[in-house]
């Protein structure tokens, strides 16, 4: 495999400047990542540390100021281009006039595909979501969770490589948000893509990824990389003493000292 | 359509005879008053002599209307396409939009009466002109500040979501602009046709052409004839309650989402 298929996204000395009255922000600065093909990665941080802002470069959504950035060997503007990569955002941002079917269809419309090849797709990543028997709904109609599964399978619909997820779940309930991350693990795990993952709960960060990336703000930059080598996915891991372990490093990190009340939730 | 919802409907039989029952009852308060009593001004016509009227004189009173109509009409037609360029000109670029602001502020407070007799003279007696422009600069200004307003109700997330999608602009004004904004052009167009019939008729009070269904109630109210005033009084709710049903209809068919 050649260099730029192996690797999902290169950053090197990313920076990110807003400019303001009040003087200029900086939202990033020197952010060296690299996320290799099929990983899934999480950023984790508090508000403001530009996790979000990162996110958004790699979608080639805002630019970034200094530094480099690659999507697959190219860069940000061409692989947005290109598709490359699924994303998918806090709010599900389902467009209320169409149903399920037309949300999740969306990008392929935009891209030309026939009617014909977007049916069999769509049936395909409803099925993926488990929302068959509500393609014909319209977004109203749903639940927040069905909505986030809705982007979900909208965001996988053009079969990328790279998935890109602002705190996606952040707005549902805990029941709802254990299960969908369960149901996203699988989904990663299936379709083989990499995932880069914004989020602000620890447990999630550790439970979906192979790498947690904690950050910190003021200037937001990344302070730790953490890997979790738990292995398979499943509901017993949340049980279980490494992850617990894991959960207590990645807070340790985030708080730059040992917590030491590490079990409290 | 909004208060059917919040506010809970009764069964489906109260909705219909309620309204019935105060047409009726105020029928019969108008007959009391003028029929039985016979305490009402001369001017006020007993409501059978009214039908009586229409009856007898559906005739001109058709051919009225169809003038008056094709007057709103032609002006709501016009008003629209008119604001709906320049709401898009306006969303579009910032200058543009600064530039038509003050004009459209002005044009919103400017009683449209009181231009009427004007372009009546403006285009002489015989043309149905002066009265369309006034139908059209008053369906203009609702159509102009909800198309504009329209255009401007994409969310971020959505435009992220374009541009994350790779779409082009033209993409993008068909797949979220355009969408976003067509309930509030409909709305604008329910206000508006109600506006254009309005100011359609009352245009003919200030002049021009004699025929249209506001030239007939000045004329036979001033002479009397109160009953076929009155006539031609329910020909213009008519007008305006036809254009008010077509245009609320396409609304609610345009913007239904969920069929319940």
């Amino acid at each position: 495999m050649s260099d730029d298929a192996r690797i999902a996204v290169r950053a090197a000395g990313v920076g990110k400047i807003f400019p303001a009255k009040a003087g200029d922000v900086v939202a990033l600065t020197e952010v060296d990542l690299t996320v290799s093909a099929g990983e899934f990665v999480s950023l984790i941080g508090p508000s403001g540390c530009g996790k979000s802002t990162l996110l958004r470069l790699i979608a080639d959504l805002d630019a970034a100021t200094s530094g480099e950035l690659e999507v697959f060997g190219k860069s940000a503007h061409q692989a947005r281009i290109d598709q490359d990569y699924g994303i998918a955002f806090q709010q599900a941002g389902l467009l209320p006039w169409r149903t399920v079917a037309g949300n999740i269809e969306l990008p392929l419309e935009l891209h030309g595909m026939s009617r014909a090849a977007r049916a069999a797709r769509v049936a395909e990543l409803a099925e993926l979501v488990g929302l068959t028997d509500f393609v014909d709904r319209h977004p109203d109609q749903l639940s927040g969770g069905m909505q986030q599964r809705v982007a979900i399978a909208r965001a996988l619909a053009e079969q990328p490589r790279l998935l890109l997820m602002d705190e996606p779940f952040g707005a549902l309930d805990e029941m709802t948000r254990e299960y969908l991350q369960s149901e996203l693990a699988r989904i990663a795990a299936d379709t083989g893509a990499a995932v880069v993952f914004v989020t602000h709960s620890i447990p999630e960060a550790v439970f979906l990824s192979d790498r947690v990336v904690v950050m910190s703000p003021r200037p937001g930059r990344i302070t730790a990389i953490l890997p979790t080598d738990l292995g398979e996915r499943d509901e017993a891991l949340r049980e279980s003493p490494a992850y617990f372990e894991r959960v207590t490093a990645v807070r340790e990190a985030l708080h730059g000292a040992p917590v030491e009340r590490a079990n409290e939730r | 359509m909004t208060l059917d919802r919040t506010l809970r409907p009764g069964p489906a039989w109260v909705r219909v005879v309620a309204p019935i029952v105060v047409g009726v009852l105020i029928l019969a308060l108008w007959m009391l008053v003028v029929d039985v009593l016979r305490i009402a001004p001369r001017a006020l016509p007993s409501p059978v002599a009214v039908v009586n009227e229409i009856v007898l004189h559906a005739d001109i009173i058709g051919e009225d209307m169809a003038i008056t109509a094709t007057n709103a009409l032609i002006g709501l037609a016009v008003g629209t396409i008119v604001a709906i360029v320049l709401a898009g000109l306006a969303a579009a670029s910032r200058p543009i939009d600064g530039m038509l602001a003050p004009l459209v502020a002005a044009i919103a407070v400017i009683p449209i009466v009181a231009i009427t007799p004007i372009l009546n003279t403006m285009y002489g007696a015989s043309s149905q002109f002066g009265r369309q422009s006034v139908a059209a600069i008053a369906a203009f200004v609702p159509i102009f500040v909800n198309v504009l307003r329209g255009l401007r109700q994409t969310d971020p997330v959505h435009r992220d979501l374009m541009r994350a999608s790779a779409a082009t602009g033209l993409q993008t004004f068909r797949a979220l602009t355009l969408p976003a904004a067509l309930p509030y052009l409909l709305t604008g167009l329910r206000i508006a046709s109600s506006v254009a019939v309005i100011a359609a008729l009352v245009a003919e009070y200030f002049g021009g052409p004699a025929d249209g269904i506001g030239t007939a109630i000045a004329t036979y109210a001033k002479s009397g004839r109160a009953a076929l005033a009155f006539a031609y009084v329910a020909g213009g709710i008519a007008i305006g309650l036809a254009l008010f049903l077509v245009t609320s209809l396409i609304e609610r068919l345009v913007t239904r989402r969920t069929p319940v």
